[in-house]
């Protein structure tokens, strides 16, 4: 039950003061550019790209530093914004196997047409900090090498020529495509909706499910088909124009997870997909995201549901941070009028557990019942106290 | 890949190097898969991938710009990005990005740099823009660029100024990232154990 509480407007404006000042830190310390946030920064302003849901990287840089580094914060804070700007429509789907690659590997196949790119990664690394970041921060210019112009196909078009994979689902025409900003999540969810709910939804929350499909809680015996970071085109079809429009480019990660399959009564054994696609630069929540999305997919698979990773009610629920924060956040709000009526209640049971045992222990001394009411004892002086 | 993926392509798939017929408005003539709006398409991405300084620079650098009024204002929206299952499948909601979209017509008979009565006799052109992000003054530039390249005598100083840079300086940067990615692959291989070399 929600009341209304009132007071404290100057606490509160000194507060949010207090709080701009913690922002800014020492004042003889120069202050964060959004500039140097979006460039130093980048893998935080992705992960608020992608979980906030809304590609701006100055927006999210903003939000980075306002929310002081919080990037659930900083999430919430996108999401607010993007509240307050109309539709103009929806993109044509972006081509993935068109990206500009910065970064392309599989673990299946170390010869691949176009090859392994390892790109800017942490893989490899010793992740031994270095000192030296500290003082002098100008690393060496980047390896060059004349780039060949082979096609990169994606590693699942490979596998599928010899029909060992299963292929993607064929789009159906004049199928809208479901969109959780526009109607409330429903139940059972099919696919688009669950692939948007994961694109979103937390890469920690993901990233523990997708580890427990790999302890044993729904094996899905994967492999990383491709992991692929790169640019890809973002056109939208203008109305006014008449024709699809190129607007810009976003950088994205997609993760092909291949997994297992033994065969059903109507399909023969082949590999199975799962599908990662994420805004920004994020191989390990797009990996994270390509398990729980081939986990979820047991029904459509007659597997059998065995775990969490499985139970899509349980996993979309629950994904999605800016909710699973203000739900757990509101329990710090007043709930002085809900916490009074819950001391109510607790004081009348045990009064009246209170007197049934003092009915009681004048006949016999019987039974654990009445280490019950021994316990009630000191309730008197509590009460006074609680009051 | 299926299909309809490389149709929705087309402009992009054009080399990155202005049409010497730029004049025609039609794509090249006898592809088969000849898109009618495929050197606007062109131009308007070349736009929209151009910096704003660089648009700037072209607009100041006109002789006499032609006089424009607002058809639509700047508005900042948002675009929801599709993506497909599986890279090739059916469509979903990834999530959005702002963008902003305007529309400028040039005013009729308007005076245009330095041509009298250039091409802006009858009903002026209408040019528009849909750019990714929330830069008001770079959709404005790219709506009045798109607004004089549909104009025949004009289209031509529009490729050299505006066009053929921004496709150069989008093309010189894809090449430094694909060059410093390059260096950067790898080939792995499978050591031989022990054993084997007994067979």
């Amino acid at each position: 039950m929600y009341v209304a509480a009132k007071g404290g407007e100057q606490a509160i404006a000194n507060a949010h003061r207090l709080l701009a000042h913690a922002r800014r830190g020492d004042r003889d310390v120069p202050g964060l550019t959004l500039a140097q946030i979006a460039g130093q920064l980048a893998l935080a302003v992705d992960r608020v790209m992608a979980e906030g849901s809304l590609y701006d990287r100055d927006l999210a840089a903003l939000a980075i530093k306002q929310s002081r580094g919080d990037l659930i914060e900083a999430i919430f804070l996108v999401r607010a914004y993007r509240t307050t700007l109309p539709r103009l429509g929806a993109s044509e789907p972006v081509d993935t196997a068109r990206m500009q690659i910065r970064r392309r590997i599989s673990a299946t196949y170390k010869d691949l047409p176009g090859g392994q790119l390892l790109g800017p990664t942490f893989d490899y690394t010793h992740r031994l900090l270095e000192p030296e970041i500290a003082e002098n921060d100008a690393p060496e210019q980047p390896a060059t090498q004349a780039p060949n112009r082979d096609p990169v196909p994606r590693v699942t078009d490979v596998l599928g020529y010899e029909g060992l994979i299963e292929s993607s689902p064929e789009a159906e025409s004049g199928r809208p495509v479901a969109d959780l900003t526009r109607e409330p999540l429903e139940f059972p969810a099919d696919r688009d909706l669950r692939l948007q709910a994961l694109a979103r939804g937390d890469e920690g929350f993901l990233l523990a499910l997708g580890y427990s499909t790999q302890r044993g809680y729904a094996r899905s015996h994967p492999f990383v088909g491709e992991i692929r970071f790169g640019d890809v085109e973002v056109e939208v079809f203008a109305e006014e124009l008449g024709f699809a429009v190129t607007i810009g480019r976003i950088g994205v990660t997609e993760c092909q997870m291949v997994n297992q399959f033994k065969g059903s009564a109507k399909a023969p054994p082949q590999f199975t997909r799962g599908y990662g696609l994420v805004f920004g630069q994020s191989e390990r929540k797009a990996m994270s995201m390509a398990l729980v999305d081939r986990s979820l997919r047991w029904q459509e698979l007659g597997e059998e549901q065995t775990a969490p990773a499985q139970d899509e009610e349980f996993v979309l629920s629950h994904s999605d941070n800016v909710r699973a924060t203000g739900f757990v956040e509101h329990l710090k709000l007043p709930h002085y009028v809900d916490f009074q009526a819950e001391l109510e209640l607790v004081r009348r049971m045990r009064a009246e557990i209170a007197e049934r045992a003092d009915a009681e222990i004048d006949p016999e001394n019987t039974g654990p019942k009445n280490t019950g009411s021994k316990n009630t004892g000191p309730a008197g002086p509590n009460r006074e106290a609680a009051e | 890949m299926k299909p309809e993926t490389m149709m929705d392509h087309t402009a992009s798939d054009l080399p990155d190097t202005p049409s010497p017929n730029g004049g025609a408005p039609n794509g090249k003539a006898g592809d088969p898969t000849a898109d009618p709006n495929a050197e606007r398409r062109r131009a308007m991405r070349a736009m929209a991938m151009a910096s704003r300084d660089m648009l700037e620079t072209a607009w100041e650098a006109l002789e006499s710009p032609p006089a424009w009024t607002w058809l639509r204002k700047p508005e900042c929206g948002l675009v929801m990005v599709r993506g497909r299952t599986g890279g090739d499948g059916s469509p979903f909601n990834l999530g959005e990005a702002s963008v902003t979209r305007c529309a400028v017509t040039l005013d009729a008979g308007a005076t245009g740099d330095g041509v009298a009565g250039g091409g802006v006799t009858g009903s002026g052109a209408t040019g528009f823009a849909w750019i990714m992000g929330r830069d008001g003054e770079k959709a404005r530039l790219a709506a009045l660029f798109d607004a004089l390249w549909q104009m025949p005598d004009r289209r031509d100083l529009v490729e050299r100024t505006v066009i053929a840079p921004a496709l150069a300086a989008l093309a010189a940067a894809d090449e430094r990232l694909a060059e410093e990615t390059t260096a950067t692959k790898v080939d792995f291989f499978t050591l031989a154990r022990g054993e084997d070399e007994e067979l």
